[in-house]
């Protein structure tokens, strides 16, 4: 399959991040799967009028392009110009080259929340009028129509996320190249369910801070962080605590909160994001699926019932009082 | 007879950019850069909680998003009159160095490298070799330094959670705390890396090629065996002569690198034939020729209103000026300000140059990365990581370090609890601005000047000139 990769909008951390892919040789195994890379901007030999040849004949049908995955928001400002980022060496604007393109290609793939929703980008008064290929954040229809879909039968496949996890590309993109992702392996909004069936909360490490509410307080502390710092790992969709990023890490494990980066309009929730909105002292976002009235009297029970350690150890920065010594031998 | 030509869009360098260029007898007379991305953070980050700036401003390059978080978690500290504790610093310091370092391979194997295996260069005694090891995407170079590096990085994933985009970098120290069992295995990462670093890109200890300290030291170093890639690059670099090639400006300016709390490992300064003081007051933003509103400021007062339609204007990069002088910035810089003996006699002779920009970055790995391994083991399980941080009701603060690819400056204003201005200026800001006000080029506009024309449409030299600064292009405009 032929893949064709374009950045716009963004940063180009959803490339950076897939080549933190553990693998021992990621290319070797994109190829291994039939998928060979035409040009990627980060990665290609071509550069400019190769590259204009290239992305032409694409554009006109010449050649047959399998996947295009872009990268980054569609700018469509100022005025609905697309002049906030115009292709260097043409002077087109970004949104022409892949409006016509995601018409050719068998497969479109929207890489990261950017291109899939807007994302950052998008933030503030949204000056530049970023939108994702096929959503303008919740809503359906972006640059692309709402009832796009692609010539292989698929809309566009948002693999969301801030950046994404290089699994959940090499996952999707492979699952394409193999005709095992139809329209049934997407959720809601687009998003392979392959990673989006999960939610980050699973696999936390402070999972028994969560348990008993015991709450951070300041950043390095080692409780919870959905009390007061904003986390929204117990509604986030993404597999962030089981599939580790770099090795050993994710979010939650940096001591930083999970801002929900794979959800539409995470970059604008309405409230500082190191903060957790509250009424009257509980969160307003209560975990997924969760019936407030549950919440609210488990919350209360478990906070009654903390254990000294989990207390203590919520707001230290450091293991302070240590698990039990059993003498008589765990039975 | 003069003929001018739109070269784009250059690949390989962490965004789009667009150069045009005038030949007039058979060279380049005029160069004009574009950076032709722009996505408004400065107006993005105007009126949201200081400590939102440390989640929006990583997310400006997927590439240097630690410096980036480095830079706004340092003038968020300053606004607040904080100074993070000292294991705060020691891992700030230590998750940028690893950024920098990771950057410095992925820019010498996946950006840099690949033009020499290009067709253009068959025939030449080196060609078939650079072509087996660093011919894009297929070259086998990829097999040794790609894992390495996405080993190096699993080291962000101890410290700093997860890269890029960490939200680990507070203006109190760090979130994440090590632990003994934690700290260990840092520094296991980064012992893994030297290993790589001295079999396959030196081929020789790192102190080793630390310690070169001229240009007759690395020629005689480079003579006496292969010396893995690096080798190689020397090599090719004498053949084509890129000691020669894309000199700009030979004025150099660093903001100085990891902030310990005994100092800075790499001194802050300026470089022109002999060290000046850096003032910060001197620095300017010239819109002249950006598609950018206003005139020329002081970043601590500084806008961001684009004009789309602005005559006369060619990018949207502003022109950063120091003393209203066009300056360089990089490893190169930083290594010169630092006084490397090798940095400053490269210089002294021929200038900055292609071949000078990517050997000061491979000698800064090879310096960096034993102190590296020197701050892991440095950090205190037993003390905290994080200051308390008190937002400010009223405040100022100005964050400067390094990047990869050199000076990075946040300017940050604080009023009633929320920013009021946030003002960036990227390394690639001061490597590719526009002309300023007085018509004077940027740096990578003088460096293009002057290149022959060849064969081609636009020259090989051209792709070596552009990328031996390791722009980054997201970041320039952002």
């Amino acid at each position: 399959m032929k893949l064709l990769w374009l950045q716009s909008g963004g940063c180009g951390g959803c490339t950076l991040s897939l080549l933190c892919h553990d693998s021992p040789d990621l290319f070797g195994q994109l190829a291994d799967a039939g998928i060979e890379i035409v040009w990627h901007p980060s990665l290609s030999e071509a550069s400019a009028d190769e590259v204009l040849e290239l992305l032409g004949a694409y554009e006109r049908g010449e050649q047959a392009l399998d996947l295009l995955c872009v990268e980054g928001s569609m700018l469509r400002g100022p005025h609905g110009s697309g002049g906030y980022h115009r292709m260097a060496g043409s002077g087109r604007p970004l949104t022409d080259i892949v409006r016509n393109l995601a018409q050719r290609a068998k497969y479109v793939v929207a890489v990261g929340s950017c291109a899939a929703y807007g994302g950052i980008t998008a933030a503030g008064s949204n000056l530049t009028d970023a939108c994702g290929l096929q959503y303008d954040e919740r809503q359906r229809g972006g640059l692309l129509d709402a009832g796009f879909i692609s010539r292989g039968g698929m809309p566009v496949i948002n693999i969301a996320g801030c950046p994404t996890h290089p699994g959940w590309v090499v996952d999707t993109l492979m699952s394409l190249a193999m005709g095992q992702l139809g329209p049934q392996d997407l959720d809601g909004v687009g998003r392979p369910r392959l990673y989006a069936d999960r939610l980050v909360h699973h696999g936390c490490t402070r999972n028994e801070f969560y348990e008993f509410k015991a709450s951070a307080v300041q950043p390095s502390h080692q409780g919870c962080l959905m009390e007061h710092m904003g986390c929204k790992g117990t509604r986030a969709h993404a597999d962030c605590n089981t599939r580790l990023w770099n090795g050993q890490g994710s979010c939650l494990r940096g001591g930083f909160p999970c801002i929900a980066c794979t959800e539409p309009g995470f970059e604008e929730p309405g409230h500082p994001l190191s903060q957790t909105p509250k009424i009257a002292g509980i969160p307003i976002g209560l975990p997924a699926d969760m019936p407030k009235a549950w919440f609210v009297a488990l919350g209360a029970l478990s906070k009654s019932a903390t254990p000294r350690r989990v207390r203590e150890n919520a707001v230290s920065f450091r293991v302070e009082v240590p698990p039990e010594d059993h003498k008589s031998g765990l039975k | 007879m003069s003929q001018r030509i739109v070269v784009g869009p250059f690949n390989r360098v962490e965004g789009d950019l667009e150069v045009t260029l005038d030949f007039a007898d058979g060279r380049v007379s005029a160069a004009y850069v574009n950076s032709p991305m722009f996505r408004g953070f400065e107006q993005i980050l105007i009126g949201k909680h200081p400590l939102d700036a440390l989640y929006f401003v990583p997310r400006i390059c997927g590439i240097c998003s630690v410096a980036q978080s480095a830079a706004a978690s340092t003038a968020l500290a300053q606004a607040a009159g904080l100074t993070p504790c000292e294991n705060g610093r020691i891992s700030a310091a230590l998750t940028l160095a690893i950024e920098n370092i990771a950057d410095h391979v992925s820019h010498f194997f996946l950006f840099f490298m690949p033009d020499f295996a290009r067709t253009d260069y068959a025939g030449r005694a080196w060609y078939e070799d650079a072509h087996a090891r660093f011919k894009a995407i297929d070259g086998s170079a990829r097999r040794d330094a790609l894992p390495a590096r996405a080993r190096l990085l699993e080291s962000m994933g101890l410290l700093a959670g997860r890269w890029p985009h960490t939200g680990a970098l507070q203006p109190g120290g760090s979130t994440r705390p090590i632990d003994v069992s934690e700290r260990l295995r840092v520094y296991g990462v980064l012992r893994q890396f030297r290993t790589f670093l001295e079999s396959s890109l030196f081929g020789d200890a790192l102190e080793v090629v630390a310690a070169l300290d001229s240009v007759d030291a690395l020629q005689t170093w480079a003579d006496a065996a292969p010396r893995g890639d690096f080798g190689r690059f020397i090599r090719i670099a004498n053949d084509l002569d890129l000691w020669r090639l894309g000199r700009a400006t030979d004025r150099y300016l660093s903001y100085g690198a990891y902030a310990l709390p005994e100092g800075v490992l790499y001194p802050a300064g300026v470089w022109h034939g002999a060290a000046q003081a850096l003032r910060l007051e001197a620095i300017t933003e010239d819109h002249s020729h950006a598609w950018m509103s206003g005139d020329s400021k002081h970043p601590r007062d500084g806008v961001t209103v684009p004009q789309p339609d602005k005559p006369g204007a060619y990018s949207w990069c502003k022109a950063p000026r120091l003393d209203r002088e066009v300056v360089e910035v990089g490893a190169l810089a930083r290594q010169v300000v630092a006084g490397h003996g090798l940095a400053r006699d490269m210089i002294k002779r021929e200038g900055g140059s292609v071949a000078a920009r990517v050997v000061a970055r491979l000698l800064e790995i090879a310096r960096t990365l034993p102190e590296m391994e020197r701050w892991a083991m440095r950090l205190q399980p037993d003390q905290p990581f994080c200051s308390e941080y008190v937002v400010p009701r009223d405040g100022d603060g100005v964050g400067l370090v390094e990047a990869a690819r050199g000076a990075l400056g946040h300017w940050v204003s604080v009023r009633r609890g929320l920013i009021s201005r946030y003002q960036i200026i990227a390394p690639t800001t001061w490597n590719f601005s526009p002309r300023d006000a007085d018509g004077v080029p940027g740096a990578l506009e003088q460096a293009l000047a002057g290149v022959a024309a060849g064969d081609r449409r636009a020259p090989v030299a051209i792709q070596h000139i552009v990328r031996s600064f390791d722009p980054c292009m997201v970041c320039t405009v952002h």
